[in-house]
């Protein structure tokens, strides 16, 4: 089983939500790893949903890259929608 | 026989069964080939340990002696263990275990869902709530059965074995003795002449989509446990289950 293939698990908690990301699971194949994803990750009925898929497949960025990927947003604040009024009639955005 | 006597019975052949698979398994703890499988091993023996309370409590309440589930379970001695010989056998290896516990689930699939339609409404309701688990419970291990027959040549050569060696236990679930007559007239327990067609048409299906040999339906079958006589294995298995309660009774946390 040294083999075996390394899957993220993605669980939707309820309808409408999106799937999010609860952790990873090894498997044979796909449908093995559904199958130990809902051992693993659902026991406490926490999902109504389930996604796989092959971390090889991931392509995730760097930590060595998080200053110029992320860093430049921390000073343009205007891109956050805080500088509006919001009418009453609205209530929570 | 009367019927209440006969339903007792019944039930203790239920309530054993899964309580004695449960345990079993959870030998598995700790040993299994990978975290996954050993969650899988553990989530399916607590299901069978919890489908073993309900069906124990309610021969309690039947047998009206004062005993509770747990003195049922943890007091009584191998040749009052109602249990299938097939499920007391040792876990062996990975394939050994996958093969006893098919061969279990196909059954108990079956059995449950003959028996949600009993005319006791607590069987009945208890069979239906057990029927959504054991539907799971084959899923898988139908699937492991077929991964590991169509697998490499060593699985395929392990998988047959395992069969091969514990098809002589798989035959004492269809044989019927007064107990299973009494309560099948009245409709409360299973009739276990269909469920044994439909379990052998089941099995041959997997064992030959698993490029498996079935080995012969007619063979000789060990037989014994409705009349509580057991395999050398169920003494050491409960043994280790009931000690803790029997050196130190009414133990709680």
């Amino acid at each position: 089983m040294t083999d075996w293939t390394l899957f993220e698990v993605f669980v939707r908690s309820k309808h409408g939500l999106n799937h999010k990301h609860v952790g990873s699971v090894h498997a044979a194949d796909a449908a093995m790893a559904l199958e130990n994803a809902r051992e693993l990750y659902t026991r406490r009925s926490e999902g109504v949903s389930l996604w796989v898929v092959p971390s090889a497949l991931i392509t995730a960025s760097s930590p060595d890259e998080k200053e110029p990927l992320f860093d430049p947003s921390d000073d343009k604040v205007y891109r956050h929608a805080t500088f509006y009024e919001l009418p009453k009639d609205v209530g929570h955005m | 026989m009367k019927q209440n006597q006969a339903l007792f019975e019944y039930l203790l052949r239920l309530g054993d069964s899964n309580m004695i698979l449960g345990q079993r398994l959870c030998e598995w703890i700790g040993q299994a080939p990978a975290l996954e499988e050993e969650m899988a091993l553990g989530n399916l023996a607590l299901d069978l340990i919890g489908q073993a309370r309900s069906w124990l409590e309610y021969a309690a309440r039947v047998e009206d002696a004062g005993h509770s589930a747990d003195e049922l379970a943890f007091t009584r001695d191998e040749r009052a263990y109602r249990n299938l010989l097939l499920v007391e056998q040792a876990n062996g290896n990975f394939a050994d275990t996958l093969a006893r516990q098919y061969l279990f689930d196909q059954y108990h699939y079956h059995l449950l869902g003959a028996l949600s339609s009993s005319t006791d409404a607590q069987v009945a309701a208890i069979a239906a709530k057990g029927l959504k688990e054991v539907t799971y419970h084959l899923r898988r291990s139908s699937a492991w059965i077929k991964r590991l027959g169509d697998g490499t040549a060593e699985s395929h050569a392990k998988m047959q074995q395992a069969i091969d060696e514990i098809w002589t236990y798989s035959g004492e679930m269809f044989i019927a003795d007064e107990v299973d007559r009494v309560l099948a007239a009245a409709g409360i327990g299973a009739d276990l002449d269909p469920l044994q067609r439909l379990w052998e048409a089941d099995v041959q299906a997997l064992l030959a989509e698993a490029t498996l040999t079935c080995p012969p339906l007619e063979q000789y079958m060990q037989r014994g446990s409705k009349q509580g006589l057991h395999t050398e294995q169920l003494g050491f298995l409960l043994a280790e289950m009931q000690f803790l309660p029997r050196a130190y009774p009414g133990a709680s946390w």
